[in-house]
């Protein structure tokens, strides 16, 4: 004990984070980045909905208004969205599975730097000349050369970076739940967020592969003049569709499943009961998972593939409501006969179920492909995929920010202003995007800087930038929970400050570098919850007591992660006046990152270890 | 307990109703629906609407009720009966969806045959004419007309362009004879656009390089206000356009005057102003009759037109805004700016184009032009 704390008091705060594999610390690293996006694109939405808030405003420009829509939706979805649910995943994974860390501390760390490199790199195209403006989907040719401006390049090789590192997480996260679970955790048994993050983790290896090819194409597109998207030289603009929507459909699911995931914790918990219908919640995620892959055309039904694969892909898409809606009366049904405590998370979570549910039923709306070609890229469309967004994913991610939190830091976020957040950003939400269905059905496209007066869109646009002006008054309040917390909030040391049920809360709070001790024996679906009933309260140890093997923490993610936003740099350059060779720059980028891989592969690190009376003097301190 | 039900159901229906009532000018609203296409989409809306509504009130009633009855009470901490699902429940809620999607699926399959199929098989009917039309020209082009009017439209940053069969063009305004069905094919020259007239009928995307087709019809001459739906560069927003339909007659007197060589304009301002047009350079890029250049929207019919560039009202004051600096008022147009003009040659020019007219006055009062 004594010589592991003065060696850790002896790094500095800063190069102890700059240099951590510990999932629990990285699961920070990407709640911290994950949020700052988050505000970041909220702010940007504030923006455009002030200059939507009247008919032809001229708060902002029409090409400005295009890089903040295009920057919305890109860090929205890559950048906030996505960290967020992999803090959660890093932080909840091995905890719920009685692991000690991932599978692959070090990838693990990688995958963090790789992404906050590729999201800086992205947002410092405000500063070369105008951020990406042809929409977070960069449909060709508006994103080609010709037409599109340098911002484009800060996409692809932004998302390129960042994708490598979502990636390499995934693969991390299909190992670690394959591989690592507890003594008697068999597969039936795993709580269903490792499930949902186990299809997201295999829908990422199989959806990020085509987004790297694809941004590849576009990158020999628009920096060494390829051909593959330009009309007339041989290249096909559908092409990027087709890809870029093999890769969009199933992101939509690797961002809602998490959340699915997480509602299917945080229900049970608070309404102290058993998930209804386990087995059939996971086979749902199963097919979901299966379908999400095959129903990528219905983003393209008015491109004009024909009626036979529009009809198709339009019955694809209504099937996926089955396993869909089995999981929404799963949950109404756990909830049914339970004894519910309406927390914080709990509101998040419950209310979540009819939300979700009026995003759903427009996503069937939408399938009706004939149909379609009324809502197509209408207001409609950004109504219903908000409705699954934050209805869906944030909901979630809400209601595990508030559930997980007393774990994260070990004190809980203050209820009363959590519950005054919630209901403020709950009518923030539906003033916000209710009144969009209507304004896409009366003839409001998508993407538009503005609208002339007289066309009847005038007062619900006004209606949606309130709802907008309340969403972010909601989230300030959260920032103010999340300080005032800090400094006030109790300290506590309970394993299970919620009665809850999974393997998690069977660590001390907080968890101790080395997560448990020893390795659980689990006996049951929810074990902490079986152990209160059948046993003493405490899990059963499946090993002795004895020292535990460590990793050490490592600063070469982290310089990888700089190469890597060094040679990306470079590759957009190429269109750029500087003093420096473009292709200087890759090659700086280049030695740094192989360097650092190099220094790895012959580094012969063997992690280290704490001794047994250590462990056993952390214990009796922690509990 | 049926009635009470009964009434649950309408009622969110009802309020959806009422709020759609108010919405929308007519002549752009899909929910005023105004030919064959958008009435069968609307209907198709609704019955989705009414399906779905169903679901959403099935799962809200049984969500009030969980959440009112089932909170935990003070001082209650046991815990509750734990049960591990419900195999005929469970069967229940996955069969009745599948019943449900069932009765969208039919509507869904049929509804894209109506919709598309009919645009594919007269383009190739019109392709089989023009092959055939080498033997006998004017059977064929009999049969052309008989089979399907088609007009095609190409998407330029920021306007629209309309070919008609008869050889003549216009920009931003579309002229098509009510109740009949009207062939658009759809091509872009830069970027994808996509051509939307919400209360005919749906979109389909002008797409570079491929050609795709959708038909429209009016049920009555009128004007309607059409949009881009694809995002297609800064002004996007403003690329807006009217499709005028006209009575059959109408239509044809209108064709013909389209197709007659301009006559000379009768005021001398606007004689001078037609003489600016060709000294300023404006003809570089705007045709009149076929005359000149066609990188811009043609102006043979401008002094017909409601807007400027497809969102400006068509007045003096605004036409000399936009002659001046085109890129102030639409962002990202390829019209060049004229600071160096003279008021009276702006006067001249704007005066002829305003002499431009191929409408009847009669017509256009007919169609509240």
């Amino acid at each position: 004990m004594v010589s592991e704390a003065t060696n850790t008091r002896k790094k500095s705060v800063l190069w102890d984070w700059l240099t951590t594999v510990d999932h629990k610390k990285i699961a920070i690293l990407y709640l911290i980045a994950g949020t700052l996006f988050f505000v970041k694109a909220g702010l940007m939405a504030v923006l455009f909905r002030i200059q939507l808030i009247a008919p032809e405003m001229e708060f902002i420009s029409g090409q400005t208004f295009n890089e903040l829509v295009t920057m919305h939706g890109t860090i929205m979805l890559f950048l906030a969205a996505t960290p967020l649910i992999f803090a959660f995943a890093n932080f909840a994974i091995p905890l719920q599975i009685g692991a000690r860390d991932v599978a692959f501390p070090f990838v693990n760390a990688l995958g963090f730097w790789l992404f906050l490199s590729g999201g800086i790199l992205l947002s410092i195209s405000w500063f070369f000349g105008g951020a990406p403006d042809a929409g977070w989907t960069s449909y060709v040719p508006l994103a080609s050369r010709e037409f599109g401006g340098l911002g484009i390049d800060f996409y692809v090789l932004g998302l390129q970076i960042s994708g490598f590192g979502t990636l390499i997480s995934g693969i991390n996260f299909i190992v670690t739940i394959i591989n690592m679970r507890a003594p008697g955790m068999t597969m039936m048994r795993l709580p269903l967020f490792c499930w949902t993050m186990l299809v997201t983790s295999m829908l990422i290896v199989f959806a990020f592969t085509p987004l790297a090819a694809g941004l590849a194409l576009l990158m020999l597109d628009r920096i060494f003049d390829a051909q593959f998207f330009i009309p007339g030289e041989g290249g096909n603009v559908v092409l990027w569709q087709h890809i870029f929507w093999i890769f969009g459909h199933p992101e939509v699911y690797i961002l809602v499943m998490p959340a699915f995931g997480i509602i299917s914790e945080v229900v049970p918990a608070f309404s102290k009961k058993r998930l209804f219908g386990y087995t059939s919640m996971v086979f749902a995620v199963l097919i979901i998972g299966f379908l999400s892959f095959m129903v990528w055309l219905h983003h393209m039904f008015t491109v004009g593939v024909g009626p036979i694969a529009n009809s198709v892909f339009a019955i694809a898409t209504m099937t996926i409501a089955v396993p869909t809606g089995i999981k929404i009366f799963n949950w109404l049904f756990t909830m049914w006969g339970g004894k519910i405590k309406f927390t914080t998370a709990m509101h998040f979570g419950a209310s979540f179920v009819p939300t979700f549910v009026l995003g759903g039923v427009t996503g069937v709306m939408l399938a009706m492909a004939p149909v379609d070609h009324l809502y197509h890229d209408t207001y409609f469309v950004v109504a219903h995929f908000h409705y699954i967004i934050v209805g869906g994913i944030v909901l979630g991610l809400l209601a595990g920010l508030f559930y997980w939190y007393p774990k994260m830091f070990g004190h809980k976020l203050n209820e009363t202003l959590g519950i005054i957040f919630f209901w403020i950003f709950y009518i923030g939400f539906h003033l916000t995007f209710f009144v969009q269905h209507i304004l896409g059905l009366i003839g409001m496209p998508r993407r538009v800087y503005t609208y002339l007066e007289g066309q009847g869109m005038d007062t619900m646009n006004f209606i949606s930038s309130v709802g907008a002006f309340l969403m972010s008054v909601a989230i300030i309040i959260l920032v103010i929970n999340i300080i005032y917390s800090a400094l006030k909030a109790e300290r506590i040391t309970e394993k299970d400050p919620w009665d809850a049920r999974t393997l998690e809360w069977a660590t001390s709070t907080p968890v101790a570098e080395y997560n448990f001790a020893q390795t659980p024996q689990v006996r049951s679906l929810d074990p902490v919850f079986y152990e209160k009933i059948h046993g003493n309260g405490e899990m059963k140890p499946a090993e002795p007591l004895d020292e535990i093997h460590m990793p050490n923490g490592s600063i070469l993610p982290f310089i990888m992660g700089v190469g890597m936003f060094i040679a990306g740099f470079g590759f957009i350059s190429f269109h750029m006046d500087l003093f420096i060779s473009p292709y200087v720059i890759i090659a700086i980028g280049g030695i740094t990152f192989f360097g650092a891989m190099a220094a790895r592969s012959l580094q012969n690190d063997h992690g280290y270890h704490i001794d047994k009376e250590t462990v056993e003097s952390m214990e009796k301190e922690l509990s | 307990m049926n009635a009470k039900k009964r009434f649950l159901r309408v009622v969110p229906l009802m309020a959806f109703m009422l709020l759609l009532a108010g919405c929308g000018e007519q002549g752009l609203t899909a929910l005023d629906p105004m030919g064959p296409q958008s009435q069968w989409i609307f209907d198709n809306m609704l019955l989705s609407l009414y399906v779905m509504a169903l679901v959403t009130v099935v799962v809200f009633v049984i969500f009030f009720i969980v959440v009112m009855k089932f909170r935990q009470k003070d001082g209650d901490n046991d815990y509750p009966e734990q049960t591990h699902g419900n195999t005929k429940l469970e069967v229940a809620w996955t069969v009745i969806p599948i019943f449900l999607l069932a009765i969208l699926a039919v509507p869904t399959i049929t509804g894209q045959f109506y919709l598309s199929v009919d645009a594919e098989d007269i383009a190739e009917e019109e392709e089989e004419t023009e092959g055939a039309g080498d033997v006998d020209e004017e059977v064929d082009e009999e049969d052309l007309q008989d089979d399907a009017y088609v007009i095609e439209v190409t998407g330029h940053q920021f306007w629209w362009e309309f070919d008609y069969p008869e050889g003549f063009t216009t920009g931003n305004d579309v002229y098509i004879p009510a109740e009949e069905e009207v062939v658009f094919q759809l091509e872009a020259e830069d970027v994808m656009h996509s051509f939307w007239v919400p209360a005919l009928g749906g979109k389909v995307d002008n797409i570079p390089g491929v050609t795709n087709h959708v038909w429209l019809e009016a049920d009555d001459p009128g004007v309607y206000m059409g949009k881009c739906a694809e995002l297609c560069g800064p002004s996007h927003a403003l690329m807006d356009f009217k499709l005028i339909a006209l009575e059959e007659d109408d239509y044809a007197s209108w064709n013909e005057e389209m197709q007659q060589e301009e006559e000379e304009p009768e005021e001398t301002l606007a004689q001078e102003g037609r003489e600016q047009f060709e000294d300023q350079g404006c003809i570089a890029c705007h045709a009149v009759d076929g005359e000149g250049s066609a990188q811009g929207p043609t102006l043979t019919n401008f002094g017909d037109r409601t807007t400027i560039a497809g969102f400006l009202e068509n007045n003096e004051e605004n036409l000399r805004d936009w002659i001046r600096d085109p890129g102030a008022l639409k962002q990202g147009v390829n019209m060049p700016a004229s600071p160096g003009m003279e008021d009276d040659e702006l006067d001249a020019i704007i005066a002829y184009l305003d002499s431009l007219e191929r409408l009847d006055d009669e017509t256009k009062e007919d169609i509240d032009l």
